[in-house]
C-alpha cells in the first residue's frame, strides 16, 4: 500500500498549500510532505532490496498499474531525495524573492503537483500511463518555469512546452506502436514486465519503429543533442529549487523510460538499440562539452551540463557490459545529487550577486565565502574531479568500456569529459577567484555593495549541507544496501 | 454482418481517413487562426467518426468511447478552454509573415505525405491483416504534419492546434493498430489534451499580457551568443 501513499502525499500538500494560513504554513507543507515522503521511499527502497529479486511485485492486486523493480525503487529514491532538498531550499529562496501570498501558494501547490507527477513515472507499469505521467510533468513545470514571467522566463516556458509536448506526440505513436507489436506477440496485460517476456515473439520491425520514435519522442525531453534547444532555456530561467528539479532528476526520470525498453529490445536479434544509444549519447556529450565553453550564463552551464551527463548515461547503457551498466546506474545517482547541489550552489550565487552572467560576478568568495565554496565544490564535483560521486562513476564507465574493448567510444567519451571539465571550471573558476580586474568600472557601478557581508538564509544553507553529504560521501564510499540496489537495477536493464 | 456492409464500411472508413489528412493540409495552408481552430474541430469530428466506423466494423465496443471522448471533449471543452484562458485576440490574428510562404509549405506537405505513406504501409504490412487499413499511413502523415505546423507558425493559437493534430494523426493510427487499449487510457489521453489547452492558455495570457502579442515566434532573446539588446519586435 505504501506506493499509493507515496503518491497520495504530494497531491494531498498540493491542495492543503491552497488553504491561506500564511507563509510559514505554505512552506512547511511542503517540507515536511517531501520529507515524510522521503522516508516512505526509503523504506520501500529497503524493502525491494530485501526481497533480493529484480522484478518483484510489491503490489499484488494492483500489479497490471503498480508495479516497483529495483530501477524503479532506484529512481523513486533519488526524486524524494533532490524533492526533499530542493523543497528545505525553497523555504528561505522564495522568501527571498518577496512573492505576494497567492504568488507562494501558487509556487508551492505547483511544486508538488511536479513532484507527484515525476513520482508516478517509475510506479506506473503501464507504458501508456507513464507516457501521459511523462505529459504531465511537463505540464505541471510549465507554469514554474514561466513564474517570474517575465519575457525571457516565458519564452522559455513556451518553447519547453512546444517542444516537449512535440516530441511526447511522437513518442505517443511509438507507445500506441509498442502495443501493437505485443498484441501481435502474443498479447497479454500490457506492462513493462510482459513486454519483456513476450518480446522474442514480438515483429522486430514493429518494436524497431516504436524504440525509435520513443527515442526520439522522450529524447526531446531528456535533452538530447539535436532536440535539446529549450533545456539550457528552461533549466535556467526556472526559480533554482525548481531548475534543481527538472535537472536533477526530472531528465533523469524520462531517461528511465527509454532505459524500460532496452531489456525489450535485446531479446530482438539484429535490433541495434545499443548502437542508437552509444551515437547519441557520444552526440549528446560532445556537443554540450564544446558548447559549455561559451557560456554567458552560470545556470545556463549547469544545464548544459545537464545534457552531457545525460549522453554520458546513454552511452554507458550504449557501451553495454555489466560494468558499463553498473556504472550507469551509479552515474544518475551521482548526476543526481550533484546537479542539484550545483543549482543550489548557483542559486546561492544568484542572492549574493543579483546577476545570472557570469562575465559580471569576480571575486565572489569576498563576497559570499558561502556562496563561492558552494559553487567551487559544486564545479568540481560536477566536472568529476576526485574524490566526488562522479568521478567515481565516471571512472566505471570508462573502465566498463575498455573491458568491452570499445576503445574509440571509450576514447572519445573521455575526450569530451575532459574537455567538459575544463569548460566547467574555466568560468567558475573565474566567477569565484577572479580579481575584480576592472576596478574601474566596479568604482563606475557602485550599487553592488562588495564590503557588507551577504547573508544567506539559513534553509538554503541547510540545503546547501544536506545536499553536499551524498556528493562527497558517495565519491569515497557507496554502502552496502545503495550496492545492492544499483547492482539490482542495473540487472533490470539486461536480459 | 453480411460481407457488403463490411465492404461499407471500412470503404466510409477511407472517406473519414481521407477527409481527415485533408482538413491536416487545410491547417497548414490557414493564415487565419480562427479558421485552424475550426479546421482542427472538424477533424476531430473525422476522427470520432473512423473511430465508430472501426467499432461497428470489427464489434470493439471500446472504440465507440473513444469516438464519444473524442466528440465531447475537442469540439466543445477546447474553444470553452480556451476562451476562459486566453485573450480572445488569439482568434483574431492572421499570419502574414509566415517562415514558408504557403505555396512551399504545401508542395513540402506532400513529400512528408508521400514519405509517411511508405513507412505507414511498411507498418502496416507488420501487423496482422485486420489492423491494416487507410489510418496508419494516413496518421503518420498527420503526424508529421502536425509537427511540420510547429515548425513554420509562431502565432499563439497555430501552435497550440498543431501540438493537437499531431495528437490526432497519432491517435488514428491508434485506433487501427492498439485497438485494444483499454477505456482507462483512452479517457487519460483525453484528458491530458484538455490539460495542454489549459496551460498553454495560461501562458500564452501571460505573453499577451507581458509583451503585447499572441505572435510566440517573436520571442527569441534567448540565445548563447548575444547578450542581445531588447528589440521591440516588429508589428506582424
Amino acid at each position: 500500500m505504501s506506493v499509493i501513499v507515496i503518491l497520495l502525499l504530494p497531491l494531498l500538500a498540493a491542495v492543503l498549500v491552497c488553504i491561506p494560513f500564511g507563509r510559514r504554513w505554505v512552506a512547511g507543507v511542503t517540507v515536511v510532505s517531501c520529507l515524510a515522503n522521503l522516508i516512505l521511499v526509503l523504506r520501500l527502497a529497503c524493502q525491494v532490496v530485501a526481497h533480493q529479486m529484480p522484478g518483484t511485485l510489491l503490489e499484488a492486486p494492483w500489479s497490471n498499474w503498480i508495479a516497483v523493480d529495483g530501477l524503479s525503487a532506484l529512481i523513486l529514491l533519488l526524486i524524494a531525495l533532490v524533492a526533499s532538498t530542493a523543497a528545505i531550499y525553497s523555504v528561505g529562496y522564495m522568501a527571498h524573492e518577496r512573492l505576494t501570498p497567492k504568488k507562494l501558494r501558487l509556487y508551492h501547490a505547483n511544486y508538488n503537483l511536479f513532484v507527484f507527477s515525476m513520482l508516478a513515472i517509475p510506479v506506473l507499469a503501464e507504458p501508456t500511463l507513464v507516457w501521459i505521467v511523462v505529459e504531465l510533468t511537463t505540464l505541471c513545470s510549465a507554469l514554474l518555469v514561466s513564474f517570474y514571467n517575465t519575457r525571457e522566463a516565458l519564452e522559455a516556458a513556451w518553447k519547453y512546452v512546444v517542444l516537449s509536448l512535440m516530441g511526447a506526440g511522437i513518442a505517443l505513436f511509438g507507445f500506441l506502436t509498442l502495443f501493437a507489436a505485443m498484441h501481435a506477440g502474443g498479447g497479454g496485460t500490457y506492462t513493462w514486465a510482459a513486454l519483456v517476456t513476450v518480446a522474442p515473439r514480438m515483429p522486430p520491425l514493429l518494436m524497431q519503429a516504436a524504440f525509435l520514435l520513443i527515442l526520439i519522442g522522450l529524447g526531446t525531453k531528456v535533452g538530447l543533442v539535436p532536440m535539446h534547444t529549450w533545456l539550457p532555456d528552461a533549466h535556467s530561467q526556472a526559480p533554482t529549487p525548481v531548475c534543481a528539479l527538472l535537472s536533477g532528476i526530472e531528465t533523469t526520470a524520462i531517461l528511465y523510460v527509454i532505459l524500460r525498453l532496452f531489456p525489450v529490445m535485446q531479446a530482438v536479434p539484429g535490433a541495434h538499440a545499443e548502437s542508437w544509444a552509444l551515437v547519441l549519447g557520444l552526440i549528446s556529450v560532445g556537443t554540450a562539452s564544446f558548447l559549455l565553453l561559451q557560456v554567458k550564463d552560470y545556470k545556463r552551464l549547469f544545464a548544459f551540463s545537464t545534457v552531457e551527463h545525460m549522453g554520458i548515461i546513454l552511452a554507458a547503457i550504449g557501451l553495454g557490459g555489466s560494468t558499463a551498466t553498473y556504472g550507469a546506474m551509479q552515474q544518475i545517482v551521482s548526476h543526481s545529487v550533484t546537479k542539484s547541489f550545483c543549482f543550489f550552489a548557483a542559486g546561492a550565487a544568484l542572492l549574493a550577486t543579483g546577476t545570472r552572467e557570469i562575465a559580471a560576478i569576480r571575486g565572489l568568495m569576498r563576497r559570499s565565502p558561502i556562496a563561492g565554496t558552494a559553487l567551487i565544490f559544486g564545479g568540481l564535483a560536477i566536472a568529476g574531479a576526485p574524490p566526488f560521486a562522479v568521478f567515481l562513476s565516471e571512472l566505471l564507465i570508462l573502465k566498463g568500456g575498455l573491458a568491452q574493448r570499445r576503445y574509440i567510444a571509450a576514447g572519445l567519451l573521455t575526450t569530451f569529459i575532459v574537455t567538459a571539465f575544463f569548460g566547467v571550471m574555466l568560468h567558475l573558476n573565474r566567477m569565484v577567484f577572479g580579481a575584480s580586474a576592472n576596478a574601474a568600472s566596479m568604482t563606475a557601478h557602485p550599487a553592488p555593495d562588495t564590503t557588507s557581508a551577504f547573508h544567506l538564509p539559513f534553509s538554503c544553507r541547510l540545503a546547501l549541507i544536506l545536499a553536499a553529504v551524498p556528493v562527497l560521501a558517495l565519491g569515497v564510499y557507496i554502502p552496502r544496501p545503495l550496492h545492492d540496489l544499483l547492482a539490482m537495477a542495473a540487472a533490470v536493464l539486461t536480459r | 454482418m453480411s460481407e457488403v456492409t463490411r465492404q461499407l464500411l471500412e470503404n466510409l472508413n477511407a472517406l473519414a481517413a481521407g477527409l481527415f489528412l485533408l482538413t491536416a493540409f487545410g491547417i497548414v495552408a490557414m493564415r487565419q487562426a480562427k479558421a485552424c481552430l475550426n479546421l482542427f474541430i472538424l477533424q476531430s469530428l473525422l476522427l470520432a467518426a473512423s473511430a465508430a466506423l472501426l467499432g461497428l466494423r470489427y464489434n470493439a465496443a471500446h472504440l465507440y468511447g473513444v469516438a464519444l471522448v473524442n466528440l465531447i471533449s475537442k469540439p466543445i471543452i477546447v474553444p470553452w478552454l480556451l476562451r476562459r484562458t486566453s485573450p480572445a485576440e488569439i482568434y483574431t490574428r492572421r499570419e502574414i509573415n509566415q517562415v514558408l510562404d504557403i505555396p512551399i509549405a504545401l508542395t513540402i506537405a506532400l513529400a512528408l505525405v508521400i514519405g509517411a505513406y511508405f513507412v505507414g504501409s511498411a507498418l502496416a504490412n507488420a501487423v496482422a491483416p485486420e489492423f491494416r487499413g487507410p489510418n496508419v499511413p494516413i496518421g503518420i502523415a498527420v503526424l508529421l504534419l502536425g509537427a511540420f505546423t510547429l515548425t513554420v507558425r509562431r502565432e499563439a493559437l497555430s501552435l497550440l492546434i498543431g501540438l493537437l493534430v499531431m495528437e490526432n494523426g497519432a491517435f488514428l493510427a491508434g485506433i487501427s493498430i492498439a485497438r485494444d487499449l483499454g477505456m482507462l487510457v483512452e479517457l487519460a489521453i483525453a484528458t491530458d489534451g484538455l490539460i495542454i489547452v489549459f496551460i498553454m492558455g495560461v501562458l500564452v495570457r501571460a505573453v499577451q499580457k507581458q509583451i503585447g502579442t499572441t505572435a510566440v515566434g517573436a520571442l527569441t532573446s534567448l540565445k548563447e551568443t548575444a547578450a542581445a539588446p531588447e528589440i521591440d519586435e516588429a508589428p506582424l
